[in-house]
Protein backbone atom coordinates (compact mmCIF):
# COMPACT_ATOMS: atom_id res chain seq x y z
CA UNK A 1 0.00 0.00 0.00
CA UNK A 2 0.94 3.64 -0.14
CA UNK A 3 1.49 6.02 2.73
CA UNK A 4 -1.35 8.42 3.55
CA UNK A 5 -1.14 12.11 2.69
CA UNK A 6 1.17 13.92 5.03
CA UNK A 7 3.11 17.16 5.34
CA UNK A 8 6.87 17.14 5.66
CA UNK A 9 9.37 19.48 7.19
CA UNK A 10 13.11 19.22 7.68
CA UNK A 11 14.10 21.58 10.50
CA UNK A 12 17.63 22.96 10.69
CA UNK A 13 18.15 22.38 14.41
CA UNK A 14 16.96 20.23 17.27
CA UNK A 15 15.40 23.27 18.94
CA UNK A 16 13.37 23.96 15.82
CA UNK A 17 12.31 20.31 15.63
CA UNK A 18 11.08 20.38 19.23
CA UNK A 19 9.26 23.63 18.63
CA UNK A 20 7.45 22.12 15.64
CA UNK A 21 6.65 18.99 17.62
CA UNK A 22 5.28 20.95 20.56
CA UNK A 23 3.08 23.04 18.26
CA UNK A 24 1.74 20.06 16.33
CA UNK A 25 -0.62 18.92 19.09
CA UNK A 26 0.06 15.25 18.70
CA UNK A 27 -0.46 15.23 14.95
CA UNK A 28 3.24 15.08 14.08
CA UNK A 29 5.63 12.18 14.11
CA UNK A 30 9.37 12.53 14.23
CA UNK A 31 11.07 10.62 11.42
CA UNK A 32 14.72 9.60 11.44
CA UNK A 33 15.57 6.54 9.33
CA UNK A 34 11.89 5.84 8.82
CA UNK A 35 12.50 2.12 8.57
CA UNK A 36 9.60 1.33 10.89
CA UNK A 37 7.55 4.51 10.53
CA UNK A 38 7.31 4.49 6.73
CA UNK A 39 6.43 0.78 6.79
CA UNK A 40 3.72 1.57 9.35
CA UNK A 41 2.51 4.45 7.18
CA UNK A 42 2.44 2.22 4.10
CA UNK A 43 0.32 -0.23 6.10
CA UNK A 44 -1.81 2.71 7.36
CA UNK A 45 -1.07 1.73 10.94
CA UNK A 46 0.47 5.16 11.46
CA UNK A 47 -1.35 8.16 10.00
CA UNK A 48 0.58 11.26 11.05
CA UNK A 49 -0.34 14.67 9.64
CA UNK A 50 3.18 16.01 9.70
CA UNK A 51 6.59 14.38 9.51
CA UNK A 52 9.47 16.18 11.19
CA UNK A 53 12.65 14.82 9.61
CA UNK A 54 15.54 14.84 12.09
CA UNK A 55 17.81 12.37 10.30
CA UNK A 56 20.41 14.92 9.26
CA UNK A 57 20.55 17.16 12.32
CA UNK A 58 24.23 17.46 13.25
CA UNK A 59 23.37 17.41 17.00
CA UNK A 60 21.81 13.98 16.53
CA UNK A 61 24.45 12.34 14.38
CA UNK A 62 27.39 13.31 16.62
CA UNK A 63 29.33 10.83 18.72
CA UNK A 64 31.21 11.87 21.88
CA UNK A 65 33.88 9.62 23.31
CA UNK A 66 35.12 10.51 26.81
CA UNK A 67 37.05 8.47 29.34
CA UNK A 68 34.00 6.91 30.97
CA UNK A 69 31.39 6.62 28.29
CA UNK A 70 30.47 6.95 24.66
CA UNK A 71 27.48 9.13 23.79
CA UNK A 72 25.80 8.23 20.53
CA UNK A 73 23.57 10.74 18.80
CA UNK A 74 20.10 9.31 18.36
CA UNK A 75 20.46 9.29 14.57
CA UNK A 76 23.56 7.09 14.47
CA UNK A 77 22.67 4.24 12.12
CA UNK A 78 22.82 0.53 12.87
CA UNK A 79 25.30 0.17 9.99
CA UNK A 80 27.69 2.72 11.55
CA UNK A 81 27.62 0.66 14.74
CA UNK A 82 28.00 -2.61 12.82
CA UNK A 83 31.05 -1.34 10.96
CA UNK A 84 32.55 0.18 14.14
CA UNK A 85 32.84 3.48 12.25
CA UNK A 86 32.19 5.08 15.62
CA UNK A 87 33.60 4.44 19.06
CA UNK A 88 32.35 1.20 20.62
CA UNK A 89 31.88 1.31 24.42
CA UNK A 90 30.71 -2.31 24.53
CA UNK A 91 33.81 -4.26 23.53
CA UNK A 92 32.16 -5.78 20.49
CA UNK A 93 28.64 -6.38 21.80
CA UNK A 94 26.96 -3.52 19.93
CA UNK A 95 28.59 -4.25 16.54
CA UNK A 96 27.55 -7.90 16.96
CA UNK A 97 23.97 -6.89 17.73
CA UNK A 98 23.84 -4.43 14.82
CA UNK A 99 25.16 -7.01 12.35
CA UNK A 100 22.12 -9.21 12.95
CA UNK A 101 19.53 -6.45 13.07
CA UNK A 102 17.20 -6.62 10.04
CA UNK A 103 19.05 -6.33 6.72
CA UNK A 104 21.91 -4.18 5.56
CA UNK A 105 19.62 -1.95 3.48
CA UNK A 106 17.58 -1.30 6.64
CA UNK A 107 20.67 -0.89 8.82
CA UNK A 108 22.02 1.80 6.50
CA UNK A 109 19.06 4.04 7.33
CA UNK A 110 17.59 2.85 10.63
CA UNK A 111 18.83 4.56 13.79
CA UNK A 112 19.50 3.51 17.37
CA UNK A 113 17.43 6.40 18.76
CA UNK A 114 14.52 5.54 16.49
CA UNK A 115 14.62 1.94 17.62
CA UNK A 116 14.59 3.00 21.27
CA UNK A 117 11.87 5.62 20.77
CA UNK A 118 9.60 3.10 19.06
CA UNK A 119 10.47 0.30 21.51
CA UNK A 120 9.15 -2.56 19.44
CA UNK A 121 9.15 -5.38 21.98
CA UNK A 122 11.01 -7.67 19.55
CA UNK A 123 13.67 -5.10 18.66
CA UNK A 124 17.28 -5.48 19.76
CA UNK A 125 18.34 -2.10 21.13
CA UNK A 126 15.93 -1.64 24.05
CA UNK A 127 17.13 -4.91 25.63
CA UNK A 128 20.79 -4.44 24.75
CA UNK A 129 20.85 -0.86 26.05
CA UNK A 130 19.15 -2.03 29.24
CA UNK A 131 21.82 -4.71 29.63
CA UNK A 132 24.53 -2.08 29.15
CA UNK A 133 22.87 0.18 31.75
CA UNK A 134 22.74 2.96 29.13
CA UNK A 135 21.03 6.30 29.64
CA UNK A 136 18.86 8.11 27.12
CA UNK A 137 18.99 11.90 26.93
CA UNK A 138 15.57 13.31 26.09
CA UNK A 139 15.11 16.84 24.86
CA UNK A 140 11.84 18.76 25.15
CA UNK A 141 10.54 22.34 25.17
CA UNK A 142 11.47 22.82 28.83
CA UNK A 143 14.93 21.33 28.57
CA UNK A 144 16.71 18.04 28.85
CA UNK A 145 16.38 15.07 31.14
CA UNK A 146 18.16 11.77 31.24
CA UNK A 147 16.57 8.44 31.91
CA UNK A 148 18.03 4.95 32.22
CA UNK A 149 17.08 2.87 29.21
CA UNK A 150 15.90 0.25 31.70
CA UNK A 151 13.19 2.73 32.74
CA UNK A 152 12.60 4.30 29.36
CA UNK A 153 10.61 1.46 27.81
CA UNK A 154 7.48 0.70 29.81
CA UNK A 155 5.65 -1.78 27.61
CA UNK A 156 4.85 -2.85 24.07
CA UNK A 157 5.60 0.26 21.97
CA UNK A 158 5.23 2.23 25.20
CA UNK A 159 7.87 4.54 26.64
CA UNK A 160 8.30 7.47 28.98
CA UNK A 161 9.08 9.76 26.05
CA UNK A 162 6.77 12.78 26.25
CA UNK A 163 4.69 13.76 23.21
CA UNK A 164 6.85 16.87 22.76
CA UNK A 165 10.19 15.20 23.48
CA UNK A 166 12.84 13.78 21.15
CA UNK A 167 15.50 11.22 22.04
CA UNK A 168 18.68 13.23 21.59
CA UNK A 169 21.42 10.78 22.47
CA UNK A 170 22.28 7.61 24.31
CA UNK A 171 25.13 7.46 26.77
CA UNK A 172 26.75 4.08 27.23
CA UNK A 173 29.30 3.52 29.95
CA UNK A 174 32.47 1.84 28.67
CA UNK A 175 32.95 -1.73 29.68
CA UNK A 176 36.30 -2.56 31.25
CA UNK A 177 38.86 -4.72 29.45
CA UNK A 178 37.84 -7.61 31.76
CA UNK A 179 34.20 -7.40 30.76
CA UNK A 180 32.49 -10.33 29.08
CA UNK A 181 29.18 -10.44 27.29
CA UNK A 182 26.88 -12.95 25.70
CA UNK A 183 24.22 -12.31 23.08
CA UNK A 184 21.77 -14.80 21.62
CA UNK A 185 18.93 -13.93 19.28
CA UNK A 186 16.59 -16.62 18.07
CA UNK A 187 14.75 -16.05 14.83
CA UNK A 188 13.84 -18.35 11.98
CA UNK A 189 15.55 -16.29 9.29
CA UNK A 190 18.60 -14.02 9.49
CA UNK A 191 17.53 -10.48 10.18
CA UNK A 192 14.00 -11.15 11.34
CA UNK A 193 12.61 -9.76 14.55
CA UNK A 194 13.56 -11.98 17.47
CA UNK A 195 11.40 -14.79 18.82
CA UNK A 196 13.63 -14.67 21.87
CA UNK A 197 16.66 -12.61 22.73
CA UNK A 198 19.03 -12.59 25.68
CA UNK A 199 21.89 -10.27 26.58
CA UNK A 200 24.31 -10.93 29.40
CA UNK A 201 26.90 -8.38 30.48
CA UNK A 202 29.45 -9.19 33.21
CA UNK A 203 31.98 -6.63 34.24
CA UNK A 204 33.82 -7.64 37.40
CA UNK A 205 35.93 -4.46 37.40
CA UNK A 206 32.76 -2.35 37.54
CA UNK A 207 30.97 -4.80 39.84
CA UNK A 208 28.23 -5.06 37.26
CA UNK A 209 26.26 -8.09 36.10
CA UNK A 210 22.99 -8.11 34.21
CA UNK A 211 20.92 -10.68 32.35
CA UNK A 212 18.18 -9.21 30.15
CA UNK A 213 15.55 -10.75 27.90
CA UNK A 214 14.12 -9.02 24.86
CA UNK A 215 11.09 -10.08 22.82
CA UNK A 216 9.50 -10.59 26.23
CA UNK A 217 5.87 -9.51 25.60
CA UNK A 218 6.65 -6.06 26.96
CA UNK A 219 9.59 -3.97 28.07
CA UNK A 220 12.99 -5.67 28.28
CA UNK A 221 12.93 -8.05 31.22
CA UNK A 222 15.84 -7.86 33.67
CA UNK A 223 16.34 -11.30 35.25
CA UNK A 224 17.35 -10.42 38.80
CA UNK A 225 17.99 -13.92 40.16
CA UNK A 226 19.88 -14.94 37.04
CA UNK A 227 21.97 -11.79 37.23
CA UNK A 228 22.91 -12.63 40.81
CA UNK A 229 23.77 -16.23 39.92
CA UNK A 230 25.92 -15.01 37.03
CA UNK A 231 27.72 -12.59 39.38
CA UNK A 232 28.56 -15.56 41.62
CA UNK A 233 29.59 -17.65 38.63
CA UNK A 234 27.28 -20.38 39.90
CA UNK A 235 26.28 -21.79 36.54
CA UNK A 236 24.77 -24.91 38.15
CA UNK A 237 22.00 -22.76 39.63
CA UNK A 238 21.37 -20.71 36.52
CA UNK A 239 18.51 -22.64 34.97
CA UNK A 240 16.56 -22.61 38.21
CA UNK A 241 17.23 -18.90 38.66
CA UNK A 242 16.02 -18.11 35.13
CA UNK A 243 12.87 -20.16 35.75
CA UNK A 244 12.27 -18.30 39.02
CA UNK A 245 12.64 -14.97 37.23
CA UNK A 246 10.25 -16.07 34.51
CA UNK A 247 7.74 -17.34 37.07
CA UNK A 248 7.81 -13.94 38.75
CA UNK A 249 7.02 -12.32 35.40
CA UNK A 250 3.55 -13.85 35.30
CA UNK A 251 2.12 -10.62 33.89
CA UNK A 252 3.97 -11.34 30.64
CA UNK A 253 1.75 -14.36 30.00
CA UNK A 254 4.48 -16.46 28.42
CA UNK A 255 3.25 -19.75 27.01
CA UNK A 256 5.28 -22.90 27.54
CA UNK A 257 7.05 -22.57 24.19
CA UNK A 258 8.13 -19.01 24.99
CA UNK A 259 9.27 -20.05 28.47
CA UNK A 260 11.49 -22.65 26.85
CA UNK A 261 12.87 -20.21 24.27
CA UNK A 262 13.61 -17.58 26.91
CA UNK A 263 15.30 -20.10 29.16
CA UNK A 264 17.41 -21.44 26.31
CA UNK A 265 18.60 -18.02 25.11
CA UNK A 266 19.35 -16.85 28.66
CA UNK A 267 21.38 -19.99 29.36
CA UNK A 268 23.28 -19.79 26.08
CA UNK A 269 24.05 -16.10 26.49
CA UNK A 270 25.26 -16.67 30.05
CA UNK A 271 27.46 -19.54 28.91
CA UNK A 272 28.94 -17.29 26.19
CA UNK A 273 29.65 -14.60 28.74
CA UNK A 274 31.21 -16.90 31.31
CA UNK A 275 33.08 -19.31 29.04
CA UNK B 1 -2.40 17.86 -6.68
CA UNK B 2 -5.21 16.93 -4.34
CA UNK B 3 -4.41 14.40 -1.64
CA UNK B 4 -7.30 12.99 0.35
CA UNK B 5 -6.71 12.29 4.02
CA UNK B 6 -6.99 8.51 3.93
CA UNK B 7 -8.12 7.06 7.23
CA UNK B 8 -7.71 10.29 9.11
CA UNK B 9 -10.69 12.06 10.64
CA UNK B 10 -12.75 14.73 8.92
CA UNK B 11 -11.14 17.49 10.97
CA UNK B 12 -7.80 16.41 9.63
CA UNK B 13 -9.04 16.54 6.06
CA UNK B 14 -10.32 20.02 6.62
CA UNK B 15 -7.10 21.16 8.18
CA UNK B 16 -4.93 19.99 5.30
CA UNK B 17 -7.10 19.23 2.30
CA UNK B 18 -4.20 20.23 0.07
CA UNK B 19 -0.86 18.87 1.18
CA UNK B 20 2.03 21.04 0.14
CA UNK B 21 4.45 19.76 -2.45
CA UNK B 22 8.07 19.56 -1.43
CA UNK B 23 10.82 20.62 -3.80
CA UNK B 24 13.64 18.12 -4.14
CA UNK B 25 16.92 18.08 -5.96
CA UNK B 26 18.65 14.75 -6.20
CA UNK B 27 21.50 13.33 -8.18
CA UNK B 28 19.92 10.38 -9.97
CA UNK B 29 22.22 7.96 -11.81
CA UNK B 30 24.71 10.78 -12.17
CA UNK B 31 22.32 13.47 -13.42
CA UNK B 32 20.86 16.35 -11.47
CA UNK B 33 17.09 16.02 -11.14
CA UNK B 34 14.66 18.50 -9.62
CA UNK B 35 10.98 17.88 -8.94
CA UNK B 36 8.11 18.85 -6.65
CA UNK B 37 6.71 15.83 -4.88
CA UNK B 38 3.91 15.15 -2.44
CA UNK B 39 5.65 14.14 0.81
CA UNK B 40 3.92 10.77 0.92
CA UNK B 41 5.51 9.70 -2.37
CA UNK B 42 8.02 6.92 -1.80
CA UNK B 43 11.37 6.98 -3.53
CA UNK B 44 10.31 3.79 -5.34
CA UNK B 45 7.18 5.41 -6.77
CA UNK B 46 9.14 8.53 -7.63
CA UNK B 47 11.63 6.45 -9.61
CA UNK B 48 9.06 4.28 -11.33
CA UNK B 49 6.27 6.74 -12.00
CA UNK B 50 8.03 10.07 -12.40
CA UNK B 51 11.38 9.00 -13.85
CA UNK B 52 10.20 5.86 -15.68
CA UNK B 53 13.00 3.87 -14.03
CA UNK B 54 11.01 0.66 -13.80
CA UNK B 55 13.97 -1.58 -13.02
CA UNK B 56 13.26 -0.81 -9.36
CA UNK B 57 10.52 -3.26 -8.39
CA UNK B 58 7.97 -3.21 -5.61
CA UNK B 59 6.96 -6.37 -3.82
CA UNK B 60 5.81 -5.95 -0.25
CA UNK B 61 6.10 -2.18 0.27
CA UNK B 62 7.04 -2.63 3.88
CA UNK B 63 10.72 -3.40 3.78
CA UNK B 64 10.70 -7.19 3.87
CA UNK B 65 11.10 -8.43 0.28
CA UNK B 66 14.00 -6.25 -0.81
CA UNK B 67 12.88 -5.96 -4.46
CA UNK B 68 13.01 -2.15 -4.31
CA UNK B 69 16.63 -1.90 -3.11
CA UNK B 70 18.57 1.00 -4.66
CA UNK B 71 21.67 2.90 -3.58
CA UNK B 72 21.20 6.08 -1.57
CA UNK B 73 24.46 7.96 -1.08
CA UNK B 74 26.24 4.81 -2.22
CA UNK B 75 24.58 2.47 0.28
CA UNK B 76 21.76 0.00 -0.33
CA UNK B 77 18.40 1.26 0.90
CA UNK B 78 14.77 0.22 0.58
CA UNK B 79 13.19 2.69 -1.80
CA UNK B 80 9.73 1.70 -0.49
CA UNK B 81 10.75 2.87 3.00
CA UNK B 82 12.30 6.15 1.90
CA UNK B 83 10.19 9.14 1.10
CA UNK B 84 11.29 10.88 -2.07
CA UNK B 85 11.29 14.19 -0.19
CA UNK B 86 13.77 12.79 2.34
CA UNK B 87 16.18 12.10 -0.55
CA UNK B 88 16.60 15.82 -1.23
CA UNK B 89 20.29 16.58 -1.82
CA UNK B 90 21.18 12.90 -1.84
CA UNK B 91 22.58 10.67 -4.57
CA UNK B 92 20.43 7.82 -5.81
CA UNK B 93 21.51 5.02 -8.11
CA UNK B 94 19.15 2.50 -9.61
CA UNK B 95 19.84 -0.64 -11.60
CA UNK B 96 19.68 1.52 -14.76
CA UNK B 97 22.71 3.49 -13.54
CA UNK B 98 25.49 0.91 -13.34
CA UNK B 99 26.83 0.98 -16.92
CA UNK B 100 30.53 0.17 -16.82
CA UNK B 101 30.54 -0.81 -13.13
CA UNK B 102 32.98 -3.72 -12.97
CA UNK B 103 31.21 -5.50 -10.08
CA UNK B 104 27.78 -5.28 -11.68
CA UNK B 105 29.29 -6.37 -15.01
CA UNK B 106 30.77 -9.48 -13.37
CA UNK B 107 27.51 -10.23 -11.56
CA UNK B 108 25.45 -9.86 -14.73
CA UNK B 109 27.76 -12.31 -16.47
CA UNK B 110 27.71 -14.90 -13.68
CA UNK B 111 23.94 -14.56 -13.11
CA UNK B 112 23.58 -15.33 -16.83
CA UNK B 113 26.03 -18.22 -16.80
CA UNK B 114 24.58 -19.84 -13.66
CA UNK B 115 20.94 -19.25 -14.55
CA UNK B 116 20.51 -17.25 -11.37
CA UNK B 117 17.07 -15.93 -12.21
CA UNK B 118 13.77 -17.21 -13.44
CA UNK B 119 11.06 -14.55 -13.48
CA UNK B 120 13.62 -11.82 -12.83
CA UNK B 121 11.49 -9.76 -10.49
CA UNK B 122 14.01 -9.84 -7.65
CA UNK B 123 17.07 -9.64 -9.92
CA UNK B 124 17.81 -5.87 -10.04
CA UNK B 125 17.83 -5.69 -6.24
CA UNK B 126 19.75 -8.97 -5.99
CA UNK B 127 22.46 -7.43 -8.18
CA UNK B 128 22.61 -4.24 -6.12
CA UNK B 129 22.70 -6.19 -2.83
CA UNK B 130 25.30 -8.64 -4.17
CA UNK B 131 27.46 -5.75 -5.37
CA UNK B 132 27.39 -4.31 -1.86
CA UNK B 133 28.28 -7.69 -0.31
CA UNK B 134 31.25 -8.04 -2.64
CA UNK B 135 32.45 -4.49 -2.05
CA UNK B 136 32.18 -4.92 1.73
CA UNK B 137 33.96 -8.28 1.45
CA UNK B 138 30.97 -10.18 2.77
CA UNK B 139 30.80 -12.68 -0.09
CA UNK B 140 33.56 -15.03 0.99
CA UNK B 141 31.52 -18.17 1.57
CA UNK B 142 28.11 -19.52 0.58
CA UNK B 143 26.98 -19.12 4.17
CA UNK B 144 28.06 -15.50 4.29
CA UNK B 145 26.34 -14.78 0.98
CA UNK B 146 23.11 -16.42 2.15
CA UNK B 147 23.22 -14.37 5.31
CA UNK B 148 23.72 -11.19 3.30
CA UNK B 149 20.84 -12.07 0.97
CA UNK B 150 18.38 -12.72 3.80
CA UNK B 151 16.68 -9.42 3.05
CA UNK B 152 16.09 -10.16 -0.63
CA UNK B 153 13.35 -12.65 -1.34
CA UNK B 154 13.33 -14.78 -4.49
CA UNK B 155 10.29 -16.98 -4.91
CA UNK B 156 11.52 -18.84 -8.02
CA UNK B 157 15.05 -20.10 -7.74
CA UNK B 158 15.53 -21.41 -4.23
CA UNK B 159 18.64 -19.17 -4.14
CA UNK B 160 21.13 -21.92 -5.01
CA UNK B 161 22.10 -20.49 -8.39
CA UNK B 162 22.05 -16.93 -7.07
CA UNK B 163 24.52 -17.84 -4.34
CA UNK B 164 26.70 -19.69 -6.86
CA UNK B 165 26.68 -16.73 -9.23
CA UNK B 166 27.63 -14.23 -6.51
CA UNK B 167 30.42 -16.49 -5.22
CA UNK B 168 31.73 -16.85 -8.76
CA UNK B 169 31.66 -13.09 -9.40
CA UNK B 170 33.41 -12.46 -6.08
CA UNK B 171 36.14 -14.98 -6.99
CA UNK B 172 36.55 -13.49 -10.46
CA UNK B 173 36.93 -10.01 -9.03
CA UNK B 174 39.41 -11.16 -6.37
CA UNK B 175 41.49 -12.89 -9.07
CA UNK B 176 41.33 -9.76 -11.22
CA UNK B 177 42.43 -7.60 -8.28
CA UNK B 178 45.29 -10.00 -7.44
CA UNK B 179 46.47 -10.04 -11.06
CA UNK B 180 46.41 -6.27 -11.21
CA UNK B 181 48.85 -5.99 -8.30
Amino acid sequence: MKAPAVDYVRPGSLAEAIDLLAKSQDEARVIAGGQSLVAMMNLRVAVPRLLIDIARLPELTAVADDTEAVTLGACVTHAAIEDARIADPSRGLMPKVASGLAYRAIRNRGTIGGSLALSDPAAEWPGVLTALDAEAMLCGPTGRRSLKCAEFTTGIFETRLGPDEIVESIRIRKLSPEARWGYVKLCRKSGEFASALAVVVCDRALGYWRVVLGAANGAPLVLESASRVVSEGAMGQLQEAVRDDLDRAADRHFDEFQLNLHTVVAMRAAQQALS
Amino acid sequence: MSEAGGNAGAAHNQASSAVRLTAIRIRLNGSAVADDVPPRLSLADFLRERRNLTGTHLGCEHGVCGACTVLVDGEPARSCLMLACACDEREVETIEGFAGDPVIDALRRTFHQHHALQCGYCTPAMLITARDLILRQRAGSAREIRDGLAGNICRCTGYTNIVTAIAEAARELRRGAANAQ
